[in-house]
């Protein structure tokens, strides 16, 4: 079975789902090759915060942009995709950090985007589990949670209700043009798209990602524990280290009333196993913010990879060396929340029309700076 | 607490405790977690009498070397070697030379409609309640599903008062008699002196429940007897579909399973070395085939096999019953559709079959309905689906019983294990192993 698209996407996982609902609804003839199951691959590790970051002027626009669609699509999720708006709290421990979310309010009110400036107080009594003697934090309220591979199966029945075609089996070899299947079948099209996540350099050599590990755990049900996603602000000094593993706190409630707790990151650990060691550090960092969490009841703990680029920011666009492969890929701890909006980004330089925001900063052919914010 | 064993030993039913007596004979420091304050496992814990000859065994092991650590729970493997177990509120760090899992069986379940109502309840966990002071005198219990257990259950029931509405197995008639006539002189003496329990008692064969029903509990059950429907009126509503092991231990370690048993040579050692299994995980069997296995995993594991030929020898003799038993009580394929699509097959999570039937392996129905994700982490919708959809479980991730954070924060600050096998210990061999053979 030899078979011709105008888009064939290698991996189905959010991103790629999200970029086949987008072709499709352009008109466009998509296929969507996964080797597994839609959702399975990170989408299925991930938290599913919907978060607007601004550690580059970049990731900020990214996922603003991104923010927004889901907020215009929430209304036509089915329930399972659990879309919430919680907010998120960026936690400050100390005036350092009460400094950082000042500073973080005024870029963010620059933008438009509304945040509110919580002191002691208010923190406690937006989360009366979070330990005493915190110095406050940010609430960005339209920040929200999702049900990651519920919100990327949806996104497939999107794509496949405008007609695209799902195809299991692995994807062997990824060229512009065409991409072939491990049994052998070559599936034509005029353009391909790498969106294998945190495997995509197997694919397509030289491009610039790394396996970044993360371990999450899941508790029983505890409704009201937690109300918003709670980052802690230390998070920044945290989750940019390249060299060294580091863990943050990060616990956010489910819909049934579970806390996810999180959240980890190791470079050069391919092993899908639990690493009881970081495993014990993320808790700990989880009980120091909220010393509650120590008694209650632990369900799972697993761990899942990212795609991390060296500047933290996706690659989405064509690639250089072969143009006519497109590159959907490199969303590090973001791919939920930017997966809409990268679908977005390619659909648009595929289709040769402008886009909402500036698209430089995440097309493949940028020079890299190693990131170390 | 930190504590160290020559031999530790997890579950402290009858193979557990055979494993930790015959190890402690052995001269090895044995230990014996069990997550139930008192040691017996499912059939000699707690209860009137202790039944099939466990008075004696409980008798030796209350007087051996043997370490009891009750209240138990394992929970993790942080490294090899190292088990983590919560006992209460405290941690509990465990390293061991040689480990036996005896962690029995518990009971399959079935969905039915009306099945998550209250009063609708496992056969063995009413029978554990009951024994633990469940009120049941005078009350009207239905007893139903498939396995030897309905019937041990009914007795129990029975001799705290409850009225037997009808105790209904699933297997035909045909079966059990060919079963029965092959039982054996001891085992027909057991079955007498249960039938003398059971006087009056209603039994009938090629008989299941089709659903329960009640106002905020069950009131009625409706059952299936040789193709006619029944009603019959009850308080309870026993229920248990046979048994399925419990390898979830065994196979976050790392232990190969085979047709959903973990997978043992003669001395009852497991693919992973150092690692011994014995009891009901390695195949439903009974007390008597757990009882030998235990003992030869635990003179294994301790390091002294005079004696072991002789037990594997017996418990070569007993596997054609196990072989019958499990070929008696085989689950018929009309069970499959008794959940209606409306049914719930995954009560933590609220999944109903439909949804389920969206999907096409466990992996998807866990990923797209949650089903399995909650608190019982898939003991009981797990095997359900593997009967009713054919779905084959996944890997096995940690903690293997849900547990506290802290507990697992506590976990691996000090994972520097000892892996070195104490010199004793080694120079033990194995009596069926030739050189090089690979365990
Ligand atoms: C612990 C953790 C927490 C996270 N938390 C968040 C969060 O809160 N918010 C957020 O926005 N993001 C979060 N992320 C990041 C997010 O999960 C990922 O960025 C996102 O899932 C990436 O989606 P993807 O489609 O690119 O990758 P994947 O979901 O990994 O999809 C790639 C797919 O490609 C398939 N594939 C690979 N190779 C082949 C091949 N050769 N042939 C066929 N198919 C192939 C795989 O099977 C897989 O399904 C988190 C990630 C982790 C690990
Ligand atoms: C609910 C039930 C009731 C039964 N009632 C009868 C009866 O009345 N009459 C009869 O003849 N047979 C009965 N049986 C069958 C009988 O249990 C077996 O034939 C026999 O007891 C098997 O012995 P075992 O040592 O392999 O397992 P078990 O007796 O099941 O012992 C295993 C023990 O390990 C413990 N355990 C498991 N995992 C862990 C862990 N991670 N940490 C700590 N402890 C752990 C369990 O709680 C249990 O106490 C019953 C079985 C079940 C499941």
């Amino acid at each position: 079975m030899n078979r011709t698209f105008d888009v064939a996407i290698a991996g189905g996982g959010i991103v790629g789902a999200a970029c086949a609902a987008e072709c499709a609804r352009a008109g466009m003839s998509v296929a969507l090759v996964e080797r597994e199951l839609v959702g399975s691959g990170a989408t299925a590790a991930g938290m599913g915060h919907i978060v607007v970051m601004d550690d580059s002027a970049a990731q900020f626009a990214l996922t603003r942009f991104s923010q927004r669609l889901w907020h215009e699509m929430s209304a036509e999720f089915p329930s399972e995709v659990e879309f919430e708006p919680t907010g998120t709290i960026w936690v400050a421990a100390d005036d350092d950090e009460m400094a950082e979310v000042r500073r973080k309010h005024e870029y963010y009110a620059a933008r438009g985007v509304r945040t509110e400036i919580l002191d002691q107080h208010s923190l406690r009594e937006a989360e009366p589990n979070l330990r005493l003697g915190l110095a406050g934090g940010l609430l960005a309220p339209e920040d929200a949670v999702v049900y990651p591979p519920c919100a990327a199966l949806y996104f497939w029945k999107r794509a496949r209700d405008a007609g695209a075609t799902l195809i299991s089996g692995t994807v062997a070899k990824l060229e512009a043009g065409n991409l072939q299947l491990a049994e052998g079948t070559v599936i034509a099209a005029g353009v391909t798209v790498n969106a294998a996540g945190a495997w995509a350099s197997e694919l397509t050599a030289g491009v610039k990602i790394r396996k970044r590990k993360g371990h999450l755990l899941i508790t029983d049900r505890y409704p009201e524990f937690v109300r918003h996603q709670l980052v802690e602000l230390g998070y920044l000094k945290s989750a940019h280290s390249v060299t060294s593993d580091s863990v943050a706190f990060n616990v956010q409630p489910r819909r049934t009333g579970q806390l996810l707790i999180g959240s980890s990151r190791q470079y050069d650990n391919e092993s899908k196993n639990i690493d009881h060691d970081i495993l014990q550090r993320m808790l700990e960092r989880a009980c120091a913010f909220m010393p509650g969490i120590g008694p209650l009841s632990s369900i799972r703990a697993w761990t899942g990879f990212r795609a991390a680029t060296p500047d933290k920011l996706p690659l989405i666009g064509p690639w250089p060396e072969s143009p006519g492969l497109f590159l959907a890929t490199g969303h590090e701890g973001l791919g939920i929340t930017t997966s809409l909006a990268t679908a977005r980004l390619l659909v648009d330089q595929i289709a040769g029309r402008p886009s909402e925001i500036a698209i430089q900063p995440y097309l493949p052919s940028r020079s890299f700076t190693e990131s170390h914010v | 607490m930190k504590r160290s064993f020559d031999v530790l030993v997890i579950g402290a039913g009858p193979a557990g405790i055979a494993a930790a007596l015959r190890a402690a004979e052995c001269q090895r420091s044995v230990g014996l977690v069990d997550d139930n304050p008192s040691p017996g496992g499912q059939i000699w814990r707690g209860g009137v009498a202790h039944p099939n000859g466990g008075a004696p065994w409980l008798e030796l092991l209350s007087r051996s070397s043997v370490t009891p650590l009750y209240g138990t729970r394992v929970l993790d493997q942080p490294a090899p070697g190292l088990l983590l177990a919560e006992a209460g509120e405290t941690l509990v760090e465990l390293r061991y030379q040689k480990l036996v899992l005896a962690t029995g069986a518990r009971e399959m379940f079935l969905p039915f409609p009306g099945w998550t109502l209250p009063n609708v309840m496992g056969a063995g966990g009413l029978q554990a309640l009951v024994k633990s002071g469940l009120p049941i005198a005078g009350k009207r219990v239905v007893v139903a599903g498939s396995g030897p257990l309905l019937l041990a259950v009914a007795a129990t029931l029975r001799g705290y008062g409850a009225e037997i509405v009808g105790v209904c197995e699933q297997a035909s008639w045909r079966n059990l008699a060919t079963f029965a006539t092959r039982l054996g002189w001891r085992k027909l003496g057991q079955a007498v002196r249960l039938k003398r329990e059971l006087v009056g008692v209603p039994f009938y064969t090629d008989c299941w429940p089709l659903s329960a029903a009640g106002h905020g509990k069950v009131e009625r059950v409706l059952v299936s007897h040789r193709g006619s429907p029944r009603e019959w009126a009850c308080d309870y509503l026993a229920c248990g579909f046979h048994l399925v092991p419990n390898t979830e231990l065994a196979a976050l370690l790392g232990c190969q399973l085979e047709n959903g048993f973990v997978k043992t040579d003669r001395c009852q050692q497991t693919s992973v070395a150092d690692v011994f299994c014995a009891g009901e995980p390695t195949g439903i069997g009974g007390v008597e085939l757990a009882l030998l296995q235990g003992q030869i995993a635990g003179l294994c594991a301790g390091g002294d096999q005079s004696g072991v030929v002789e037990l594997v020898a017996q418990q070569r003799a007993m596997r054609p019953f196990a072989a019958r038993l499990a070929k008696a009580f085989a689950l018929r394929p009309e069970l499959t559709a008794l959940a209606t699509p409306e049914t719930l097959v995954c009560r933590c999570e609220d999944v109903t079959l439909a949804r389920l039937r969206e999907c096409n392996s466990w992996r998807e129905g866990k990923l797209y309905t949650r089903c399995g994700m909650g608190p019982c982490q898939g003991r009981v919708c797990g095997p359900a689906t593997q009967f009713i959809l054919g779905w084959q479980p996944e890997s096995v991730r940690p903690p293997v019983f849900p547990a506290r954070v802290e507990s697992l924060l506590a976990a691996a600050s000090n994972a520097e294990v000892n892996t070195e096998p104490n010199a004793a210990m080694n120079a033990a061999t194995n009596p069926y192993k030739n050189p090089g053979e690979r365990s």
